[in-house]
């Protein structure tokens, strides 16, 4: 009998210490049954793609309030497809202004989310998007 | 190229997508594992458990990056964490504390839920710790979830297992409970530079010199299974004694020390005979536990969900008795 769980990596790139969106996040995605990997704070792109590889992840979720997320993102959609996982969605949380948001998606980010964002929404998206 | 094939080649990402294969209980991982069987039984399979908080997981992270340091041995990581009762998730933090070990090839970190398993490991715990095994991995640590008193799994895996303890946790009289503390090869104090790390020494200490050598006999589906090997009843001086060793993992305090421990008792396994028996009791356990999951699956395929329901709800209604309803079905099973 198999039994599938959506595998998701919640991390903090960049050096703001801010992780309280993080852990809510992977507070409520653990109570819609799945199984949240967390890597804490200050993480650079190399890590974040390392943990994705080692952990077999679905989803990466990046949390950035520090305004890095132009330098950062980038780097770590690379490093995915550099390890050979191009099936990994990658969904980010923080302060984005609205004009990063094409050039976001454009670099293949799945979602984009900004403060009171709905978990509900989360969750939805992320069961959309692991099951399509 | 197979997966099993990429594997044995040291292909990481075919290793962590056959580590996902294994933890769904999925055909292609059983398949797999079918291939990679005569390839393992050479790790040194670590286990390390004890109650939540008292620094497994950094105690975890400095082992590993001393065998790095000192021996470049390539390490496997299999860290557990418990499953929601409720709804299944999971949230896994034990990378958190093992961050140094980062960006080393050599070393490879896989978090995973018990999925409703108690016992203090996951089902597919084993088996993913074959994986590991077969793709080359000197040394596979076993991370348990935070253990309470009777999360003793491990020691049925592991070769040696260590068993972590914190000042402040409990009396002498937690130390001669039956349990967790008696399937330690090696008791670490952790969290040395607290108050009251003497007294818990003390009691660990106290708790040994009452102990008795006794053989190691796991209660396992009713029959008696040993752990300790014909050699060491030869000779008493073939008694392995749990040493205690005082850590302070945040610091990499008495890592040293404890890593020599670990090599003193895996020779000790090895000379005794005890590494051997070890083996075949996990083996041993590991096919118990397919056949009774095997036999469970049968089951099911075999009493439809209806006729289950059917006397479930007798149950329920209180009109016939759990054991009645064993009989019932197993009896509807042979028609």
């Amino acid at each position: 009998m198999t039994d599938k769980k959506i595998r998701v990596l919640v991390a903090k790139p960049g050096l703001d210490g801010h992780d309280r969106g993080a852990k809510v996040v992977a507070r409520a995605l653990r109570d819609a049954g799945m199984e949240v990997i967390y890597t804490g704070l200050r993480q650079t792109p190399e890590m974040i793609a390392e943990a994705a590889l080692q952990e077999d992840v679905d989803v990466v979720g990046l949390s950035v309030l520090s305004g890095a997320h132009m330098a950062l993102t980038p780097r770590i959609m690379e490093l995915l497809r550099a390890n050979g996982q191009t099936h990994v969605k990658v969904f980010i949380g923080g302060i984005i202004p609205d004009e990063d948001l094409v050039r976001l998606k454009e670099m293949g980010v799945t979602g984009v989310y900004g403060p009171g964002a709905s978990t509900d929404d989360i969750i939805r998206d992320i069961k959309e998007t692991v099951a399509g | 190229m197979t997966a099993s094939q990429k594997i044995l080649n040291g292909d990481r990402l075919a290793l962590a997508r056959l580590l996902t294969k294994i933890e769904n209980n999925a055909p292609e991982g059983r398949d797999a594992l079918i291939e990679l069987f005569p390839h393992t039984g050479k790790a040194h399979l670590i286990g390390v458990t004890g109650a939540p908080g008292t620094g497994k997981s950094s105690l975890v992270n400095q082992l590993a990056l001393h065998y790095r340091k000192t021996e470049n041995k390539k390490i496997a990581i299999l860290a557990v964490d418990p499953s929601s009762p409720f709804t299944g998730g999971a949230v896994l933090g034990d990378r958190v504390r093992m961050r140094d070990l980062s960006g080393d090839e050599k070393v490879f970190i896989r978090s995973m839920a018990t999925r409703g398993s108690l016992g203090g490991l996951a089902q597919s715990t084993a088996n993913m710790t074959q994986a590991f095994d077969a793709a080359g991995f000197d040394i596979v640590i076993i991370e348990t979830v935070g253990a309470g008193q009777s999360e003793v799994d491990i020691a049925k895996l592991a070769h040696t297992t260590l068993v972590v303890e914190a000042p402040g946790l409990g009396d002498d009289i937690q130390a001669i409970k039956a349990g967790i503390l008696e399937i330690a090869d090696i008791l670490v104090v952790n969290k040395g530079d607290r108050p009251g790390v003497e007294n818990t020494e003390k009691a660990l200490k106290s708790m040994l010199d009452l102990a008795h050598p006794t053989e190691r006999i796991f209660r396992h589906h009713g029959s008696n299974m040993r752990v300790t090997g014909q050699a060491q009843k030869a000779s008493s001086s073939l008694t392995w004694i749990p040493p205690i060793k005082r850590t302070i993992s945040t610091e990499g305090v008495g890592i040293a020390e404890l890593v020599e421990s670990i090599t003193k008792h895996a020779e000790h396994l090895r000379i005794s005979g005890d590494w051997a028996v070890r083996d075949r009791t996990r083996l041993q356990v590991e096919l118990e536990a397919l056949i009774q999951s095997s036999l469970m699956n049968r089951f099911r395929e075999e009493v439809s969900e209806k006729k289950f329901n059917e006397v479930l709800e007798k149950v329920f209604q209180r009109n016939v008795s759990p054991y009645e309803a064993v009989k019932m079905l197993m009896n509807g099973r042979l028609k």
